[in-house]
This record gives structure tokens, sequence and C-alpha cells, in this order.
């Protein structure tokens, strides 16, 4: 692997590189932060529960699809305010949301349903997983390193695959 | 430990997508972590994982171990293994496929180290598992990518892998887990 940095001359290069780390780090722990906030949310809704999971594909609570229409609510809503009003990210560039290419469509309702079908074994979609690991259920280190796994498995049949 | 009610969890779900956008120009998605995690770990040759994973996705595995440190603060502070305050309808359903211990978020009957000794314990963590990541990697996201952010955002695409996570979910729920749950 090669890394190619560019430094301007006019700047010490030290100087840069300490503050281009700062900023990363400060960059990440922002994100760390906002996934903290998010993982205690997922657990205490108990949306990363076997359980609740069973009840919405059995149709026998409406928990789970209250929280999936009232968060597609509030992110539509938010998408509509952000471009009504042109809001730009903090470092001011304008905030773009790339589209999705249907090609085919196949990947979309095959790799879904494949998705859909562990979600139901397992009881919880990859930030769940992290959450419930965290809670303190180890045995959930085995779903996380199979989902690496297929990840790796989609990753090797690409190419094969249609799209 | 009693639900946040859904009025309160989902609004604050949905928030992350323009917290995200705000922060960074970032696109609410989980599951890019797991290629993120590959390409950063196994050596290979598959294009699909050659690329600057630290620049792409650095945000990404921040938000991901985040997520897991909440879960800890919940599992810490919370007590999450209370028994399940669950409908009575699927208090029947799952007794009917032989779980008999609603305490904690997941049926420790199902869930333990123990049940990896067993064909539904390795059908449910491992196979359940290995459909998540190839299937989230083929469909170019999850919950909270596609059926979150891809819905709000009125995009096609996202609408049909919804529709295929919950086909797959139907399918997982009312043949799959009856069959290999029998008694």
């Amino acid at each position: 692997m090669t890394i190619t940095l560019t430094v301007p001359t006019s700047v010490p290069s030290s100087a840069t590189d300490s503050t281009a780390i700062s900023r990363r780090v400060a960059g990440l722990l922002v994100y760390a932060t906002l996934g903290t906030l998010f993982g205690i949310v997922l657990t205490r809704a108990q949306v990363v529960s076997w359980f609740r999971i069973q009840e919405m594909f059995r149709f026998q609570s409406f928990h789970m699809f209250g929280v999936l229409g009232t968060a597609v609510l509030t992110a539509a809503l938010s998408l509509h305010l952000i471009r009504r009003f042109g809001v730009r990210s903090v470092d001011g560039t304008p905030i773009s949301v790339p589209a999705k290419a249907m090609g085919t469509g196949t990947r979309y309702w095959l790799g879904g349903s494949l998705f859909g079908l562990g979600w139901a074994l397992v009881g919880a979609c990859p930030g769940p997983l992290l959450a419930v690991l965290g809670s303190g259920v180890t045995v959930f280190l085995v779903p996380i390193l199979s989902a690496l796994t297929g990840t790796w498995l989609y990753g090797l049949l690409r190419p094969r695959l249609p799209h | 430990m009693t639900a946040w009610p859904w009025y309160v969890a989902g609004p604050l779900i949905g928030l992350f997508v323009p917290a995200l956008l705000v922060v960074g120009n970032r696109m609410f998605g989980i599951s890019s972590n797991l290629r993120h995690v590959c390409a950063a770990v196994l050596p290979t040759r598959a294009e699909y994982f050659r690329y600057d994973w630290r620049r792409t996705g650095g945000w990404n595995l921040a938000f991901a171990f985040g997520i897991l440190l909440g879960g800890a603060i919940v599992g810490l502070t919370a007590a999450p293994d209370g028994t399940m305050q669950l409908a009575s309808e699927a208090h029947v359903s799952m007794t009917a496929l032989g779980v008999t211990d609603f305490r904690g978020l997941v049926p420790r009957e199902l869930f333990s180290w123990t049940a990896l000794t067993t064909l539904p314990g390795v059908v449910m963590l491992s196979g359940g598992g290995l459909l998540i990541g190839f299937g989230t990697a083929y469909a170019g996201g999850c919950t909270s990518g596609h059926a979150i952010a891809g819905l709000a955002d009125l995009q096609t695409p996202s609408l049909v892998a919804t529709l295929g996570f919950f086909a797959g979910g139907l399918l997982g729920t009312w043949v799959v887990l009856p069959m290999l749950l029998r008694h």
C-alpha cells in the first residue's frame, strides 16, 4: 500500500500532521458519541430483541411498526427541510444524498430476502447485533463473525451474481 | 426493563439521518461496516474490498463502536435481563416454539454458548449471521440504510429491498423457525 502525503511547503510538516490527526480523532469521537446514543435508543426501545422481531413478523404487536414508521417519517421530514432550506453540513459543503441505481433490481429483492431471513433467525440486524453483544450476550460474537464471513463471501462471488 | 414507547424511540432513531448529514455529509447506514472490517483485516484480491476503508468507513466504524458501547451502557445501568412485556399472543406463539424463559433481550434457551452445540442453535446463530452479512452486502444496505434512510428519501430500490426484508423475515418466522424448533 502506498500512502501519499501532500504537505504545503510554507507550514512545518509536524504541525500540519498533528493538527490533521487531532481533527480526525475529534471527528471520530463525534461519530462514536452519536453511535453510543443510537445504541442506547435501540436497546432501551428493545428493537434489538429477538422477542420483538418475532412479534413484528407475526403481526402481534404494533411496537416495531411504530418505531420504524415514525423513524421513516422523521427522517423524511428532516430531508425535506434540509432541501427546502438548503442546509449545509458543518464543514460548509452542501448536503447531498446519493441516489441508488436500480439496475435489474435483483440485488434488492434477492439480497433483501436473504437478509430478512437472517434477521428473523437471529432477531437482530447489523446495528442491534452490536448492541446485544454490548449488553452482555457474548454468544452474539458468533452471528457477528458469521456476518463478516457472509459479506466476505459476497465480495468473492460478486462478479458472478446478478445485480 | 420497560421498553421506551415507539413514539419516543422512532423519532429519535429517525433524527440520526439528518444528524449524520449535518455533522459530516454521511448517509445513515450500518451494514457497510461489515465490508469495511473485511477490507481492513482480510487480505483478498476481490475488487469489492480494495478501497481506502479508513477514508470511506472510518466514521462508520466509530459509529458502530458507539453502538456496542451504547448496548453496554444499557446493560450496566438498566437491568435488561428483566422479564419482557410481550403481547399475549406473542407469548403463546413463542411458547409453542419451546421458549419458556422470557427474561432478557433474547431467549437464553436459544442464544447461549451451549445452544451452539444444537442444530437449531447453529442454524440460527451462524446460518442467520451468514445470511445477514451476505444479504446486506448483496442488497447494498440493511434496515438503517434501506428501510429507514432509503425509504425516507423515497428511493425505489430501498422500497424493493425493504419488501425483500419482510418477505425473508416472514419465511423465516412462519416456516423455517417452526421447522427448526418443533418439539
